[in-house]
């Protein structure tokens, strides 16, 4: 469902990812994990159309998504590391506007808004803004809005970050649920090991750009001689903190975008 | 097509909800007219010119639209820090009918808020030459709406934080406010003057407003039309360019 073969992003002088290669099959629950700056979001960009790759290809559903940029856009929801909602808006209405910008018929939009928001427990709120909900109903909304047009991928981009635990728990069941009843392909990063380790079927370890290690999480365990898949993960990436070199690579990137004007 | 009504439609259904900043965006149009019409009207008077509240309600009215149709497109600094941008810009949908949806919307209101300062310059004592006169006036309003609507998306799709707001508003909304003609007659000025009021496209707009409103002209009619139409064209190539490039 997702082919990646030598996937390589370089700003300027850095190379955020390193010609990393992985597939993801039809229907599979695919976890991205890697300390922060490790090029997981950067990949999750470029697998969605946000960012072009410098070299290397990328199939979405056999399309490659820059040259069928429309259709592939069309084939994938995405729930972003940072909120994206109207907050102006009701949960209806931004499940609304989802709906005609994503083409979904005006016959089936209704019927469809109502199933997913009752799915995701906001049917009774619908008509209240977003901007009154909590951390984890908004998340809720941002998943109900990017199935919304029934997509063969959904990408999830550490969607559970400040979560308390049962909006956490709660969210995952519903993705666990979608992905075992409708078949959804769901690419996910987490920094929570806890549930990669619950909900993926493979995982894959990212550090420094390259992909380290993947494999099911009693694979990577068993590779590493860890009885935790995060001690599975420290034992391949390392015990030292990532921040610092992080932020400056951060800010570089930062450098890099103020001069080229983009 | 979908993607520009329900783009519109956002910017409609914000525009009503907020019913404070609807009242805060007309009250400084207003103080302007009040203070200044009423404030000036002797010594514009003494000076043979006429009635001072006369001359400067189409001048307020134009001042409403430029700063109503240039905030809705920088109002776009929200959605970029709140996210919604990126909605909008993931989706399977052509960039250029995400930037004429919200130019529309912002252009729609600019074009509301209008009309409504005209209400009250007619209740403050404006009288326009002829009724007739009144959708004449609302062509001009929207020929200004569309031109700064779309320079606003433009700058919108520019800029990334309340400093380069700050900015814009210093550097470009008020001068084009103050050096329009939209307060004081753009004849026998300084000659430097003269040449930095006639740059400014504001001033056909206010030219535009004002001729059709009292039947005072500084430029013929047809220059006001054509400066206007070919920078709507213009701001609109440079705002979809400028939209198109916006990276995440």
């Amino acid at each position: 469902m997702i082919r990646v073969e030598n996937l390589t992003k370089t700003f300027d002088q850095f190379t955020a990812v390193k010609g990393i290669s992985f597939d993801v099959e039809q229907g599979e629950i695919f976890a991205f994990l890697g300390p922060n700056g490790a090029g997981k979001t950067t990949t999750i960009k470029m697998l969605t159309t946000l960012l072009r790759p410098t070299s290397g290809a990328i199939h979405l559903n056999g399309l490659d998504p820059w040259v069928k940029q429309k259709e592939a856009r069309q084939s994938f929801g995405i729930v972003f590391q940072d909120p994206s909602l109207d907050n102006e808006q009701t949960a209806y209405e931004n499940m609304e506007l989802h709906g005609v910008l994503y083409h979904v018929p005006r016959k089936v939009r209704a019927e469809r808004i109502e199933r997913l928001l009752t799915t995701f427990e906001l049917w009774e709120r619908r008509n209240d803004y977003a901007k009154t909900f909590s951390g984890g109903m908004k998340r809720r909304l941002e998943i109900a809005r990017g199935l919304l047009h029934t997509p063969k991928i959904l990408f999830l981009d550490e969607p559970t970050l400040g979560l308390d635990p049962q909006s956490r728990n709660q969210l995952w069941t519903h993705v666990k649920h979608l992905n075992e009843t409708e078949q959804t392909t769901v690419f996910l990063t987490t920094h929570y090991m806890d549930e990669a380790d619950r909900v993926a079927h493979r995982i894959a370890i990212m550090d420094h750009g390259a992909i380290v290690a993947q494999g099911t999480s009693a694979e990577l365990k068993e590779r590493t001689g860890s009885d935790s898949l995060e001690g599975a993960f420290l034992a391949l990436t390392g015990e030292s903190l990532r921040d610092e070199g992080a932020d400056s690579k951060d800010q570089m990137r930062q450098f890099a975008k103020m001069w080229r004007g983009r | 097509m979908g993607a520009i009504y329900i783009l519109w439609l956002r910017e409609m259904k914000r525009y009503i909800r907020s019913r404070v900043q609807i009242v805060v965006s007309l009250g400084q149009p207003a103080l302007y007219l009040l203070a200044l019409g009423f404030g000036f009207g002797p010594v514009f008077q003494k000076a043979g010119e006429g009635s001072y509240l006369q001359f400067m309600a189409p001048g307020v009215i134009g001042m409403t639209v430029l700063f109503s149709s240039i905030f809705s497109g920088i109002a776009m600094l929200w959605d970029r820090q709140f996210g919604f941008l990126k909605e909008t810009l993931v989706a399977p949908v052509p960039r250029i009918q995400i930037m004429i949806g919200r130019t529309l919307g912002g252009a729609t209101v600019a074009m509301i808020q209008g009309v409504l300062i005209l209400v009250i310059c007619l209740v403050a004592g404006f009288r326009p030459q002829h009724w007739i006169a009144v959708p004449a006036a609302f062509v001009f309003v929207m020929m200004i709406a569309v031109v700064f609507a779309a320079l606003g998306t433009g700058i919108g799709s520019i800029i990334k934080d309340m400093q380069g707001f700050q900015l814009i508003m210093n550097f470009l909304v008020m001068p084009i406010f103050f050096l329009s003609g939209a307060l004081y007659p753009l004849k026998n000025l300084p000659r430097v003057l003269t040449w930095i009021t006639n740059a400014d496209p504001l001033s056909y707009g206010v030219d535009g407003l004002r001729g059709v409103l009292t039947g005072l002209w500084a430029f013929p009619y047809a220059l006001d039309v054509a400066v206007l139409c070919g920078l709507a064209a213009v701001f609109l190539t440079m705002g979809a360019w400028l939209f198109s490039r916006i990276q995440l």
